[in-house]
């Protein structure tokens, strides 16, 4: 579940692996890694347009550091 | 039955400002007798056992609380996310740092205007300044900042000059929300609501601004419901996600309803669950069955539940009639006519500002 200012998002499985790998060090190739690791399909797309979805709404924030 | 998943806290109806677009009830001095600390906590612990996962915690002025600090502390610990929703008036650095401790995870601070001058006029008194300071105060502390902007006639030419003053300030997300007319809005309903052309212009803007500053900022623009083709889906069905909890104890399925013509229901007297469970308030529009036609038969009512039951009252006199912002609804001319008005000759109507909560009305 994520909470933002003022709405409530119940994440599925899959949403919830891959937020739960924005750890604030991982890169999103590293993150698509980690999944493929994981999982015996991963539409890397997908994984791409989620994060993507998440950072226009700023519950992610791209670290250049 | 379904859980409300947020909960918002009017804790005081005290504001220093007095914008004139403020959705607070008319009868401000009604509502001076406040909750106590212990009553609020007492509603936080209920609110969570009923499945509550947000505070917002606004008014009135939120930081007229001097125990807003306890509140949110404990309400953090309940483990609720807590939102506060703020003029920036009050907002010391001394303050913002016991907040930042106590656990406050957001802060919303509107702004009337992206310059000193309109943004004082409208809010009623020198105020500007203090926001900015308090939104940089916000980001400083390392909280996420979000900007609430209330449009209308008089500040929705500027939603560029606006947009770009959010960036500079380093804002997470912005709220450009129309105003809403209930309470003081509605009253000065003739002088706020934005011409077809000015909204036109606006929108405009807003996709202008998005492509510039979209990696910076999640943008939120609501336009006014008089506008559009249906009506708002109102708290997102009446009692089904959200809970308003007001100054003196009321409890409401949104923050207007005490206009309607419905039995009270107050902490004072009953438990949350049993106010949320069983009151006749919470269940006179819940679901669908209370609806007339056109909403009845309609494809949408699990979409926007038939509008706002407040807007019906207020426009119609019977609350549950079809919102007459739905252009099916047989009273549409109602809103259609305030919209030509709108769109018209240019007319200046007297903005009335909204006044203390202990100053006496004079009518």
């Amino acid at each position: 579940m994520l909470l933002t200012p003022e709405t409530v998002t119940l994440l599925n499985g899959t949403g919830a692996a891959i937020l739960e790998l924005c750890d604030g060090s991982r890169t999103v190739t590293e993150i698509l890694a980690e999944l493929h690791d994981r999982y015996d399909r991963v539409a890397d797309d997908e994984v791409q347009l989620f994060l993507s979805g998440l950072l226009a709404r700023r519950c992610v924030e791209v670290s250049h550091g | 039955m379904d859980r409300p998943f947020g909960l918002l806290a009017e804790l005081t109806y005290a504001c220093p400002l007095h914008c004139p677009y403020c959705s607070n009830p008319l009868n401000l001095g009604d509502y001076q007798e406040e909750l106590t600390t212990q009553q609020w906590q007492r509603v936080v612990a209920e609110a969570r056992d009923l499945g509550v996962l947000q505070l917002h915690l606004s008014g009135g002025e939120p930081l007229q609380r001097r125990d807003l600090v306890d509140i949110v502390r404990f309400a953090s610990g309940q483990g609720l996310y807590t939102n506060l929703i703020t003029s920036g008036s009050g907002l010391s650095p001394r303050r913002a740092g016991l907040l930042r401790a106590a656990g406050l995870d957001h802060v919303q601070i509107s702004v009337q205007a992206d310059e000193r001058a309109l943004s004082d006029r409208i809010a009623g008194m020198p105020s500007f300044e203090r926001k900015l300071a308090a939104a940089r105060l916000v980001k400083k502390l390392g909280w996420p900042l979000t900007l609430n902007v209330v449009l209308h006639r008089h500040n929705i030419d500027r939603i560029g000059r606006i947009l770009d003053l959010a960036a500079e300030l380093g804002a997470d997300r912005i709220e450009l929300a129309n105003t809403q007319y209930y309470g003081w809005a509605q009253r000065n309903r003739a002088a706020l609501l934005p011409s077809r052309a000015q909204l036109e212009r606006a929108e405009a803007e807003v996709r202008a601004a998005r492509a510039r500053l979209q990696s910076r900022m999640e943008m939120i623009y609501v336009i006014p419901d008089y506008y559009s083709k249906y009506p708002k889906p109102c708290m997102g069905g009446w009692g089904r996600r959200q809970l308003t909890v007001v100054p003196n104890g009321d409890v409401l399925p949104c923050p207007t309803a005490h206009t309607l013509p419905l039995p009270r229901a107050s902490v004072r007297e009953h438990s949350l669950a049993w106010i949320w469970e069983q009151s006749p308030l919470f269940q006179r529009f819940r679901g669908t069955d209370w609806m007339p036609d056109p909403c009845r038969s309609c494809a949408r009512r699990d979409l926007d539940f038939g509008g706002c039951r407040c807007q019906a009252f207020q426009l119609t006199g019977d609350a549950a009639r079809t919102d007459p912002v739905c252009h099916l609804s047989p009273d549409h001319e109602i809103v259609a006519e305030a919209v030509r008005a709108a769109s018209g000759e240019t007319r200046e109507a007297v903005l009335i500002p909204r006044p203390h909560p202990g100053a006496r009305r004079r009518e």
